[in-house]
């Protein structure tokens, strides 16, 4: 059976499951964002909770996928739950570096003079800081969203949603006929997604971000 | 012997701005950086702060509106005790411009003239007419400039956007740091200028902090020079500095050619013009020789139907028969307008082959002449100004008789 085949025959099962890999996804990133920001946000003033938060969400993104469900299942048991906390714990690092490094980087005469007109704290951090760190901020995201796409093939093994089903059950019944075009479907429609989020990522920049500030 | 602190305190009006014992000690600094401090800041003056770097005057300037808070001391600002309000309202009142400008990259430049009106709640149609009487006021066309962003306009244009910015309130009182430093010369130069004008209109209390004795020179209306500790050496006009320093730290600040640099606090339409024999282009040469006798001057200006100077005419270039008046002789070089400092002046005349410059009026017409001699009689006369100032002041500090009683 050939990849085409395969296709026509399982195109709208893998439509399902393709949408439902993506709003894992998005999910994941939604709250990572969230997360992630907010850290950032209250830790890049001062160097060591900085570093403690970078440090962290570092350690995150080493754990291996595999061990980091499995340690998960035991508090959260199988399904959907586990599998988003694990993305989540994956997408905070670039996020929460990102709005660190992009906050760190807001000209400091910019801040003297928001200052200097009497803006304050909370002001100076929403209408000047964040807008100016956004296009940094928005690049993290756009990497948190890109790698979560691949770990969330992963998430399977814990009875996770998405295309990483197939994935599993193809590596199950390796050797049938229908294993090789079922696994390069899995990861065709994976490809597609972390495409397109790239795609919108890149559109969402450009039109969330200042045009006094787009390269 | 008088209290010292008399000098740095003006008389008479209430002054905008009041420092009273100001202090401010940094953390892990033995010495305080700004070293109680007392001056006052009268209502509509420029007052530069210039010192040698690390004197304490840009801490001196942003203890004002305390972006850095005092250790000690008291802020008084239009009679009102301001040192411990709220920090973020006392700095809607009071304009900033630093030297980086700091425009907010991701805004208009009319919503970075617009924040301080926005903060204090302005309503929309009022927020936008103001912002285009800003524009207008400080050269920048509103319609062409209103929706731009920082990095559409030239560093000039940022400097002028910067300056509408801390007006947009009509705060009483200016802070600018450095506020023309990283603009290139030329352009330094027609700013400086052009902030002076809109200063004649607006009448701001302004707070200026340079490291440039010459922008002190020809910004200040009063000049507060600083040692270590932000501690005055001397706080007076421009031309008290210059004349009469009140010791070698000040001296030794201002550096040599004083007198030159007082040249450039006089104007030429200050002192009295030196008038040439002149002859129109058309006249007869039998009519410019008699000009020539009746004057002890050895040349004539030759003018121009517009009274233009045209050509300078000795004696002997009378002789030569072969070509009109307008092109004997040698071109008139060296020309001025009234407005124009005696220094300037006096740099123009050293290239003149007739040892003067030409003074004309708006419209380019003759009005007579500044030479060496003028120059050097005003140096005699701000020299006589500084002795008899100094002399004042010996009678101050040691009246005549009491020593004696």
């Amino acid at each position: 059976m050939t990849l085409v085949d395969y296709l026509a025959d399982q195109g709208d099962r893998l439509f399902g499951l393709t949408i439902e890999h993506a709003m894992i996804v998005l999910i994941s990133v939604a709250l990572s964002t969230i997360i992630g920001v907010t850290i950032g946000v209250l830790t890049y003033a001062t160097a060591t909770p900085r570093r403690i938060s970078l440090a962290i969400t570092g350690v995150f993104l080493t754990i291996p996928s595999f061990a980091l469900f499995g340690l998960l299942v035991p508090i959260l048991g199988l399904g959907t739950r586990s599998a988003v906390v694990a993305l989540v714990m994956y997408g905070l690092l670039p996020i929460v570096r990102n709005t660190v490094t992009g906050l760190r980087i807001v000209d400091p005469a910019i801040i003297e003079s928001g200052q200097g007109m009497g803006m304050g704290s909370f002001r100076l951090l929403f209408r000047i800081k964040l807008p100016l760190a956004w296009p940094v901020i928005i690049t993290g995201i756009r990497v948190a969203a890109v790698i979560t796409v691949g770990i969330a093939a992963i998430a399977a093994v814990i009875n996770g949603p998405g295309l990483g089903k197939d994935i599993f059950r193809a590596l199950a019944r390796f050797g049938t006929p229908t294993s090789v075009p079922q696994t390069l479907s899995a990861i065709l429609g994976i490809i597609i997604i972390a495409v397109l989020i790239d795609l919108a990522f890149v559109f969402i920049a450009r039109l969330t971000t200042s045009r006094g500030i787009r390269a | 012997m008088p209290d010292m602190t008399t000098t740095h305190v003006a008389n008479g009006a209430e002054p905008m701005i009041r420092l009273q014992g100001l202090t401010k000690v940094f953390p892990g600094q033995a010495r305080p950086a700004v070293d109680s401090l007392d001056m006052d800041i009268a209502a509509g003056e420029i007052v530069i702060l210039v010192g040698p770097s690390g004197c304490g005057k840009t801490t001196t300037m942003r203890l004002i509106n305390r972006l850095i808070e005092p250790t000690s001391g008291r802020i008084i600002l239009e009679g009102e005790d301001v040192t411990s309000v709220n920090p973020d309202k006392l700095r809607r009142r009071i304009g900033y411009v630093i030297q980086q400008v700091g425009l907010f990259p991701h805004q208009t430049i009319s919503d970075n003239i617009a924040t301080v009106p926005k903060m204090l709640g302005w309503d929309r149609k009022r927020i936008r007419s103001r912002v285009d009487e800003l524009l207008a006021m400080v050269g920048l066309d509103p319609s062409t400039y209103r929706d731009r962003y920082p990095k559409h306009l030239s560093g000039g244009q940022r400097q002028r956007a910067g300056v509408a910015r801390a007006l947009s309130a009509d705060p009483p009182v200016m802070l600018m740091d450095e506020p023309f430093g990283a603009i290139d010369p030329i352009t330094r130069d027609r700013l400086q200028n052009e902030f002076l004008r809109l200063q004649e209109t607006i009448r701001k209390t302004i707070v200026f902090v340079t490291h440039d004795i010459d922008e002190a020179i020809k910004m200040g209306d009063r000049i507060a020079i600083l040692r270590e500790g932000s501690q005055i050496a001397q706080y007076d006009t421009p031309a008290h500095i210059l004349s009469a320093p009140a010791d070698d730290f000040v001296a030794d600040f201002v550096g040599s050619g004083a007198s030159l640099k007082r040249l450039n606090l006089s104007r030429v339409r200050d002192v009295e013009l030196v008038q040439w024999p002149t002859a129109g282009v058309s006249s007869s040469r039998s009519e410019v020789m008699a000009a020539l006798r009746a004057s002890d001057k050895g040349a004539v200006l030759v003018l121009d139907e517009a009274r233009r100077p045209a050509r300078w005419l000795a004696g002997q270039d009378l002789a030569r028969e072969d070509l009109p008046l307008g092109e004997l002789g040698h071109p008139a070089e060296a020309i001025v307008q009234p407005h124009v400092s005696l220094g300037d002046a006096l740099n123009e005349m050293l290239k003149s082959r007739v040892g003067c410059a030409i003074v004309v009026d708006e419209s380019g017409a003759y009005l007579g002449t500044v030479d060496f001699a003028t120059v050097s009689g005003e140096i005699q006369a701000l020299r006589r100004d500084a002795r008899e100032r100094s002399r004042a002041q010996l009678e101050v500090m040691h009246p005549a008789g009491i020593g004696d009683a």
